[in-house]
């Protein structure tokens, strides 16, 4: 079998073997699996208001994915997707809030304060990993709390003790009312467009910059990259400064598309930790974050008509949504199985 | 004469890389059957082949007369086909009764029955003169009692056709003979022996006859008492080697490297160049000897940025390069070929063509306003591929992928291409085949030829002496001695590198007294 072939058919068989699990899991349960997928359709694809909040939901998958795959190319692990996204989400929301600017200036600026804040968030984990070798899973998971608190204890001060910011300035927004006519008035905005762009953002600095050589010099081998004369220290800050950017332009979309105000938090947004899973997924590449982000968030949606159009409950659907999910992440042996059938044959 | 093992005309192919072309191997019964080749000829392909690990595009195996289709490793288990592996597989904090059983348990009512096993273990251990205590624990035991664990394991799942993948690389002199002699025994007690290999004295030594693989095709086979060193050499290379590495005389001119009074410290904060001065000159090659761990490691990191220098001066063609970063260092035209080219030499996971960019990436025309062009890396990577001979599919395969020898020459192109002043190479025949030894050395001579200084550093005095021009001995941090390699011999060479200089032996013996 061509590579060509067998690279088409695992993930469709893994889309379609997570399926079939997750029906035999509604069956067993009692619930109707057939009318489960017939609602999870009708919840990605179902009329275009749906499919246009599907593309909602997609935006800041993506971005999230985009910052986890960056910096597991240098080599690291960023966990503080989260943590990052939430201070990008509040310093976009902020300048939204705090001034009044011409559209051109407005919208860009915020969007680049919610890039600083989240680089900035990525930068301490960078600089204490490279200065004193502080493991940054530890670092980062800790920097997300941090943000959490931080952010909650801002709202307040910046609004005078309420729990939520005024709407941004439209001329901070990215709310388009052609997008939303041509989805029968759903919230799409032009955050996918964003998004795309910075798709496009990460292939060329990984692809086409020296940067980007000695990122992934870096990431695969710290002490050949050393002996080749490379910052190591440097690379190392690079990558979480760049990673938190894209992390903190996820934030960015929330509030300057999806909600067009910061509210304070009681948990997570979990955005940031699907962002993890959608870069694995994706195995770290910027089309295959788009593509693990597609699947993260039209299940996300989607799933959110099957209790109300087949009766089954959020937890059955949560099962299910995660099984699919699996049975991609697990296509490698998907893959082991399909060549040794392969082999099998020719063998024969 | 009956063969236990026909491997006829195999063939196997990568892609459109031919690893395997038409090979024929025929193993006696009882024989130990040496198969040469040098780094990459595909050795390990075919073998790999005949243990069922890949299928071959072409050609037939028979085992024991009869044609057979080894489709993975477990059929060739049960054709008594059995590998010690180089690299040892086992559980470090298991037994070695529990290593030999893992996978092949005997169990009784659901239960492992450890003690019947430990018991056969410990027959199939004296039968064969093996010595191992069923009982240790695998991290108690020396690297060659677990290559006998190895072998133990192929007879409990009773193999009697044993292939043997370079199985001196990690062993002691002393360790080597009394395997010599446990490979005897084996095939005294009826087994025969595959020995992969690329040292001509060990094939002299243990076997009866010897094929030879040249780059993937067979060159041949010839019975060991009627063939020497020097021919099996060339037949496995392709041409006439020489074991003495020729060179006409040496033309030092001015100072290239000027070391004065250099101390460093590793990274415990232990002196370990304790005020060291050595010059290296245009136009000669100068042999660091010594026992590993006499400073060398921390002299090269000092002279090359990787190590901050505590006291003491190192000047590059004049100018002063104490204390700067790596790429000052290179960029002041220094190349280093790295004593460990796995770790520091290479990035594994990158195309060996990235890897030849890896130090000249940033610079015109591979990099120009920070935007770098993949098409300038691949074409130098094919220049210096095919100049330095490096055998690999493409310049897209992985560093990873490609055997020792040449890696190392990949590492020598990419270092000697950028025309450095001095040469660093430390260790840089570490494990490679005479082929590509003899590759790196005439190299090296090259570079000295053209004028260029050439610090070698190795703890092979065979090296020392047939390379360099001038040999300074280490010792304990200092350079203690120099000697010219014809005024010396190994044994004066061994006493100096053990501290015994003619000075200090003196003053010690007084002292002693």
């Amino acid at each position: 079998m061509s590579n060509r072939t067998t690279n088409l058919l695992v993930p469709v068989l893994a889309v379609v073997l997570g399926l079939l699990v997750g029906a035999i899991i509604m069956w067993v349960s009692g619930y109707d699996a057939i009318a489960g997928y017939a609602a999870l359709w009708d919840g990605i694809f179902g009329d275009l208001y749906r499919v246009g909040e599907t593309i909602r939901q997609i935006t800041p998958y993506i971005l999230a994915g985009l910052a986890v795959a960056f910096a597991f190319r240098a080599g690291l692990f960023n966990i503080g997707v989260e943590g990052q996204l939430i201070v990008g989400w509040f310093a976009a929301a902020y300048v939204g809030v705090a001034v009044e600017l011409p559209k051109v200036i407005h919208l860009p600026l915020a969007i680049l304060a919610a890039a600083a804040a989240g680089a900035l968030w990525g930068f301490i984990p960078g600089l204490l990993k490279a200065k004193f070798h502080v493991h940054e899973v530890i670092v980062t998971i800790m920097m997300n709390y941090i943000a959490l608190h931080v952010v909650n204890a801002l709202i307040e001060v910046v609004t005078g003790g309420s729990e939520r910011t005024e709407r941004i300035f439209p001329s901070a927004s990215l709310r388009s009312p052609f997008l939303e006519a041509l989805t029968d008035y759903s919230r799409l905005h032009y955050g996918i467009i964003v998004a795309l762009i910075m798709v496009v953002v990460m292939w060329f600095i990984l692809d086409k910059t020296t940067t980007g050589f000695e990122l992934k010099s870096v990431g695969f081998n710290q002490h050949a990259s050393q002996y080749a004369g490379m910052k190591v220290d440097r690379n190392i800050i690079l990558a979480m400064v760049i990673s938190g950017a894209f992390a903190g332009i996820g934030g960015a979309m929330e509030a300057l598309g999806t909600f067009e105000y910061v509210s304070s938090k009681g948990g997570f947004t979990g955005i940031g930790f699907d962002g993890i899973a959608v870069a694995l997924l994706g195995m770290n590449t910027p089309i295959g974050v788009v593509l693990g982000a597609t699947l993260f968030g039209s299940l996300k949606y989607g799933a959110l008509n099957m209790p109300n159009a087949a009766n089954i409950p959020v937890e059955i659907v949560g099962i299910v949504t995660a099984i699919i999910i699996y049975f991609v992440a697990a296509s490698y042996v998907i893959r082991l199985l399909i060549e040794r059938a392969a082999r099998k044959k020719e063998a024969k | 004469m009956e063969y236990v093992i026909e491997m006829l005309n195999i063939r196997k192919e990568f892609g459109s890389f031919v690893a395997n072309d038409d090979i024929t191997l025929q193993v006696k019964k009882g024989e130990i059957h040496a198969l040469l080749g040098e780094n990459g000829a595909g050795k390990s392909t075919l073998m790999n082949v005949l243990f069922g690990l890949y299928q071959p595009e072409g050609g037939e195996i028979r085992v024991r007369g009869e044609a057979v289709n080894i489709t993975d490793p477990n059929v060739a288990n049960k054709l008594g086909i059995g590998m010690v592996h180089q690299h040892f597989m086992l559980v470090e904090n298991f037994t070695v009764t529990e290593n030999i059983i893992l996978g092949n348990e005997m169990t009784k009512a659901g239960i492992v029955d450890k003690r019947k096993a430990s018991k056969r273990v410990k027959k199939l251990s004296e039968q064969y003169g093996l010595n191992v205590d069923p009982n240790a624990k695998i991290e108690d035991i020396s690297v060659g009692m677990q290559q006998r664990v190895e072998i133990l394991k192929t007879l409990y799942r009773g193999a009697d056709i044993l292939i043997f993948d370079e199985p001196t690389a990690s062993l002691t002199p002393q360790e080597i003979t009394e395997l010599i002699q446990i490979m005897q025994r084996l095939v005294q007690e009826g087994k025969s022996i595959i020995l992969i290999t690329h040292k001509l004295k060990e094939i002299m030594d243990v076997s009866d006859r010897v094929t030879i693989i040249r780059k993937g095709q067979g060159v041949g086979t010839v019975v060991t008492a009627e063939t020497n060193p020097n021919e099996l050499a060339s037949l496995m290379v392709g041409r006439q080697v020489e074991f003495k590495t020729v060179k006409g005389e040496a033309f030092p001119k001015d100072t290239v490297l000027l070391i004065e009074d250099l101390t460093v410290a590793d990274y415990r904060g232990v002196e370990k160049v304790k005020g060291l001065n050595l010059e290296v000159r245009h136009g000669e090659i100068v042999g660091i000897a010594g026992i590993d761990g006499n400073g060398q490691t921390e002299l090269i990191e000092a002279i090359t940025g990787l190590r901050k220098v505590k006291g003491g001066k190192i000047t590059i063609s004049g100018k002063d390069v104490t204390g700067k970063k790596p790429r000052k260092v290179t960029e002041a035209g220094v190349g280093h070929i790295p004593q460990d080219r796995h770790k520091h030499g290479l990035v594994l996971d990158f195309p060996i063509g990235h890897n030849i960019a890896l130090q000249t990436y940033y610079q015109a025309p591979i990099s120009k306003g920070g935007v770098i062009h993949y098409e300038k890396i691949a074409e130098q990577a094919k220049r210096i591929i095919e100049k330095y001979d490096v055998r690999t599919q493409s310049e897209a395969t992985p560093a990873r992928a490609l055997s020792g020898g040449n890696q190392q020459k990949a590492i020598i192109g990419r270092e000697v291409e950028r025309d450095p002043d001095l040469l660093i190479a430390a260790l840089p025949t570490r494990g490679l085949d005479v082929g590509a030894i003899e590759f790196i050395h005439s190299r090296l001579i090259e570079q000295r030829d053209r004028g260029k200084a050439v610090l070698l550093i190795s703890f092979e005095l065979d090296e020392v002496m047939n390379v360099s021009d001038r040999i300074a001995v280490i010792y304990d941090g200092q350079i203690i001695d120099e000697v010219l390699p014809q005024d010396t011999s190994e044994q004066e060479l061994g006493l100096l590198m053990a501290g015994q200089s003619d000075r200090k032996t003196k003053a010690g013996a007084n002292e002693h007294v």
